[in-house]
């Protein structure tokens, strides 16, 4: 008997949890194929930069830890580096390793969140269990640093908040052995466990002309074999002071950006190593920082590498305490922006784990 | 610095003779070939802090970015950003462009008048546009002719105003 072909509506989210937040998904199938698809974004959209014109510059913190939640010093610190840049304002040596240091602490808790959610998306729980203990670990000492889990507003604009805690070198010393084995734990259970490769390599690959055409950076760019991160190529903070490798993928598939993000967690580590033997004595935060911030009027456009790819900063400034325009430039936006091309002619089953793939953060995606 | 401090900032009000030292030698050459390349465009060089920033008509936006992205000396790939300003007489789209082999960026910006904002599209040229140009006409009500979907992106169906704009009522605040 010959089944005529029937093209079917299927809606995936807002509330779906492969959607990693709210993000809606409408897929025409053919039976188990994908035929097309149309994204849904802008559920948590806040306002953030109109937002931010409307705040002084001390208070616009806050916003830049609402946009990428699961990477929160990272994003203070690109908009502090923006202000910084305008007003040519000196950061003590001592707070730009601490910065580096809880961003790249941030990058793997980040990636420790991924691991767990693309087990998930595969459908292994366990992995979840593992990946989300070390992030706790993590998340722990940034409480002793800064008071808080997640929102930290700890940075500041010259500096950050106030020195690091005085059992600090005890407290990380404790955790570096520990994450390392976390790590190594998340890469062993998942990355080359044969169900998990069978799900992900060759699944929702992307060629690397493709990835920048749209606008692909961090991880998912990597993963196409596009040997770039800001990190290297336009060193900024003192990234320039340590080594360390760029993992590249070869095929651009689920699998090469899963890899991709697991080697990024070794090379964090080397990272916070190093700038822990290199850190110096002294100020923590610019005297100027602390004052009311007036930049001089003028353009800025600053950019970072996020665990999850570029974050960019356009400022406007007219001279006044507020911005004048802020234009963020989120990384999950663009690449999410591709997921029409990823999905087309995939398979259902498969559209949770490329999606997953992408490690999106729908706050900055809708800001 | 002090006279101009309260002086709404405008693209026009920047110094006339930037610096241009701040430029690397690849920003440098970058912004030569640029204007060169645009000569048909009107381009006006200038610097968006250390930046090499090309200022074209609005018009000849879609070709310009054409020859950027594949005039080899240029090779700019990658839309990195595209930035909606509402500068309350007219709104200045800056498109904000890198090149991954040779390491450089460079700022196209161009001018669209408040009442009528309409300028082509670059999303045939860039991918990435798509969402940009969408986000930008959500927020800022500016049209992009040609771009394939012209529906709503981050605001939902039906949304009155442009939340972006100046003028749109947020909360009231006064400097101090």
């Amino acid at each position: 008997m010959n089944a005529e072909p029937v093209e079917m509506l299927l809606n995936m989210g807002p509330q779906h949890p492969s959607t990693h937040g709210v993000f809606r998904m409408v897929l025409w199938v053919d039976g188990e194929k994908i035929v097309d698809v149309e994204p849904h974004i802008g559920y948590l959209h806040r306002g953030s930069e109109k937002l931010c014109e409307g705040e002084q510059y001390h208070q616009i913190i806050t916003l830049f830890d609402r946009m990428d939640y699961v990477a929160n010093f990272n994003n203070e610190l690109v908009y502090c580096q923006a202000v910084e840049k305008l007003m040519g304002l000196a950061v003590p040596e001592r707070a730009e390793y601490v910065r580096v240091i809880l961003c790249e602490l941030n990058r793997i808790a980040s990636h420790l969140l991924y691991v767990g959610t693309i087990g998930l998306d595969a459908g292994a729980m366990t992995p979840t269990m593992f990946a989300f203990r070390g992030r706790e670990r993590i998340q722990s000492l940034f409480e002793a640093i800064s008071g808080a889990r997640m929102m930290h507003n700890y940075f500041r604009i010259g500096g950050v908040k106030e020195d690091l805690p005085d059992n600090f070198e005890q407290m990380i010393s404790d955790l570096l052995p520990q994450l390392k084995e976390d790590v190594e734990e998340s890469d062993r259970i998942l990355t080359f466990n044969e169900i998990f490769l069978i799900r992900l390599k060759d699944v929702g690959g992307i060629s690397a002309e493709e990835a920048i055409d749209f606008g692909f950076t961090g991880p998912c760019l990597r993963g196409c074999g596009v040997e770039y991160d800001v990190r290297k190529a336009q060193p900024y903070s003192v990234y320039d002071r340590f080594d360390f490798d760029i993992p590249v993928g070869l095929d651009g598939d689920c699998w090469d950006r899963h890899w991709v993000r697991i080697q990024e967690m070794y090379e964090s580590l080397k990272i916070i190593e190093q700038a822990l033997q290199q850190i110096p004595g002294g100020e923590v935060v610019s005297s100027l920082g602390r004052r009311l911030i007036r930049p001089p009027a003028g353009e800025v456009y600053v950019r970072a590498e996020n665990p999850r790819g570029e974050l960019g900063v356009h400022l406007i400034s007219n001279g006044t305490d507020r911005p004048y325009r802020l234009k963020v430039r989120p990384p999950s936006f663009c690449n999410l922006s591709a997921i029409k091309r990823l999905l087309a002619e995939s398979w259902i089953a498969d559209s949770v784990v490329i999606l997953g793939s992408l490690d999106i953060v729908l706050g900055e995606v809708d800001r | 610095m002090a006279a101009n401090r309260h002086a709404a900032h405008d693209a026009e009000a920047e110094p006339e003779q930037p610096d241009y030292s701040v430029l690397t030698d690849t920003g440098l050459k970058t912004l030569e070939d640029a204007e060169n390349l645009f000569s048909d465009f009107s381009p006006e060089r200038g610097l968006l802090f250390d930046l090499p920033q090309i200022t074209v008509d609005a018009s000849g936006i879609e070709q310009v970015c054409r020859l950027a992205k594949t005039e080899p000396s240029l090779d700019l790939k990658m839309l990195h950003c595209l930035s909606c300003v509402d500068y309350e007489e007219h709104f200045q789209l800056v498109y904000f462009l890198h090149s991954l082999d040779r390491e450089q960026m460079l700022v196209i910006k161009t001018n669209v008048p408040y009442e009528n904002p309409v300028l082509p599209s670059v999303a045939g040229v860039w991918a990435a546009a798509e969402w940009y140009e969408r986000e930008a006409s959500d927020l800022f009500g500016v049209t992009f002719e040609g771009n394939p979907d012209s529906s709503p992106l981050l605001l939902y169906e039906g949304f009155g105003g442009h939340p972006g704009r100046k003028s749109y009522p947020f909360y009231e605040y006064r400097e101090f």
